[in-house]
């Protein structure tokens, strides 16, 4: 178990080495990520936002039914769901999603350029296929997810007002107080850190799923299955890391 | 000019080639024939690196190149065009896409210069008119033909094709035998063509090589095939009763 931990660890390490290299042709590589950006970007706001919303509105009236008969003030609505969602429902439950959106999509595509000889194909003619095909994932993803985590806290921000003043738990003018109590500046950077981060893991991570694939149409699977899981377990692992660095 | 020099090759326990030399001729069609599962594939993608040797050496010219680095691997393999089994075309992209990509890759042509350059290969290949279906919308014939295109759209120096011509019709096969002729002498080329079909050996087949059980059984060229003793050539090329009978019309023997 530790010996296969290695080797794929190693292996990885190797993949990404040779990803890391100056294109051979910068305008190919620019198309490619725009591409991407586009894919990943555009093609994720309607999950992202719906997900979004009800983070917002379900920590909203959980929040409120927990305070119900405390001294806590009820404003504190609004800033426990802006820091919570900032800090850490937004960047970490919009990737998970992501690693089975984008990267599930991405080891199969991968997967399956590799089994029809696709990237075979493309190293004949001298491409370097480990930084064509996985470079400009990883830069659009982590260009575009940012943007996507910082709209679904803006986003979530609203879903908690809307659950909480139309439902009549607050009044509006409780819950913006509470969104403008307290602003930590710190927290967004926090955020950004975590969704460059799980950005970058969970493209490089379902790539390599799918780079290496073998056999035919189960293997695909199991590599797309396997990207997901193990980009969401890498995310939650590093969220934990990051946290513990970010709050020393 | 290309050698392989004692080239062993294994999967797991089976060993498929078995110390196999062989020379591929400068501006010559070289032909690799064998039963299907003799190991033609496998050498072919020795020859271009996809596959790396258990041992024995790949020679372009004088350097080794199954020791390269990936980067002095990737120059030489600007140089490579191949044609896979299975045609490998890009099947999101369109004809014309496909062809186009090696240029939109490694040169720095407009794009009307690119446009005339695809247009031309596929006009060699009798496809013109192609340009905007997709691999999945035509034959598994016209395929090979778009993957022969997109293989010598760069000018290679030297060109691998993997059967080029199972699955086409018996004229089409002679039109694409005739056509990777042509290119090989005009561009002076090296050209290592897989196959099974007897009408390319005996109209291309300027250096022929047999592959039976992982090794070199004979090597000749067309001329040759006629008059061999070598009993694996025979069985392999007259193996049908008509062709058998053809032969002793022919030969006396
Ligand atoms: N990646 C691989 N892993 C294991 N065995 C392989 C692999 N590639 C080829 N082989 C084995 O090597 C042998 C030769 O295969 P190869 O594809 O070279 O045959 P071929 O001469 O090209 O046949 P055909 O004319 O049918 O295409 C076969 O027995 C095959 O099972
Ligand atoms: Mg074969």
């Amino acid at each position: 178990m530790n010996l296969n931990f290695l080797y794929h660890f190693g292996r990885y390490l190797i993949l990404l080495r040779s990803a890391l290299t100056r294109p051979e042709k910068f305008s190919m590589y620019w198309k490619e990520t725009m591409r991407q950006m586009n894919d990943i970007g555009i093609g994720s706001l309607v999950i992202v936002g719906l997900i979004a919303v009800f983070i917002g509105a379900v920590t909203a009236t959980q929040f409120a039914y927990q305070l119900q008969d405390s001294f806590v003030p009820a404003y504190y609505i609004g800033y426990i769901v802006r820091d919570s969602t900032i800090i850490e429902l937004a960047p970490t439950i919009t990737c998970l999603v992501l690693a089975g959106k984008v990267g599930s999509n991405i080891a199969a595509e991968i997967g399956g350029m590799r089994q029809k000889e696709h990237i075979d194909a493309m190293e004949i003619m001298g491409v370097n296929t480990a930084s064509y095909l996985i470079l400009p994932k990883v830069i659009a993803a982590m260009v575009v997810i940012p943007m996507l985590v910082c709209l679904a806290a803006a986003i979530s921000i609203w879903g908690g007002y809307t659950a909480s003043v139309a439902t009549g738990l607050i009044t509006d003018v409780e819950y913006i107080q509470g969104v403008r109590s307290f602003f930590e500046p710190y927290y967004v950077f926090m955020m950004f850190v975590k969704a460059l981060v799980f950005a970058y893991i969970l493209t490089s991570v379902s790539a390599y799923q799918g780079y290496h694939v073998k056999g035919g149409s189960i293997e695909l699977g199991q590599a797309s299955t396997q990207a997901v899981v193990y980009s969401d377990i890498l995310i939650l692992l590093s969220d934990y890391v990051i946290a513990i660095i970010l709050t020393m | 000019m290309i050698r392989a020099v004692n080239i062993k090759k294994s999967f797991g326990g089976t060993e498929v080639l078995k110390g196999l030399t062989t020379t591929f001729e400068k501006g010559k069609t070289n032909l690799i024939i064998g039963r299907s599962g003799a190991g033609k594939t496998v050498l072919l993608k020795l020859c271009v690196g996809l596959l790396a040797p258990t041992s024995g050496e790949i020679m372009y010219g004088d350097t080794n190149f199954s020791q390269l680095s990936k980067r002095d691997m990737r120059a030489i393999r600007m140089e490579i065009g191949m044609l896979f089994q299975g045609s490998a075309l890009f099947d999101s992209m369109t004809v014309e896409e496909n062809i186009r990509f090696p240029l939109d890759m490694f040169t720095n042509k407009t794009k009307k210069e690119k446009l005339d350059r695809v247009n031309y290969c596929l006009e060699r290949v009798q496809l013109e008119g192609n340009n905007s279906k997709f691999p999945g919308e035509v034959s598994g014939g016209m395929q090979k033909r778009v993957g022969i295109a997109r293989s010598i759209v760069l000018e290679p120096k030297y060109l691998f094709c993997d059967e080029p011509n199972s699955g086409l019709d018996p004229k089409t096969s002679l039109l694409i035998d005739e056509l990777i002729h042509d290119i090989t002498i005009e561009q002076n080329i090296t050209t290592v063509i897989n196959t099974h079909d007897m009408n390319s050996v005996m109209e291309i087949g300027d250096n022929i090589a047999l592959l039976h059980q992982g090794r070199l059984a004979w090597q000749g060229n067309k001329d040759m095939v006629m008059d061999s003793d070598n009993e694996l050539l025979e069985e392999f090329i007259f193996a049908s009763p008509f062709l058998q009978r053809l032969r002793k019309a022919a030969v006396g023997k």
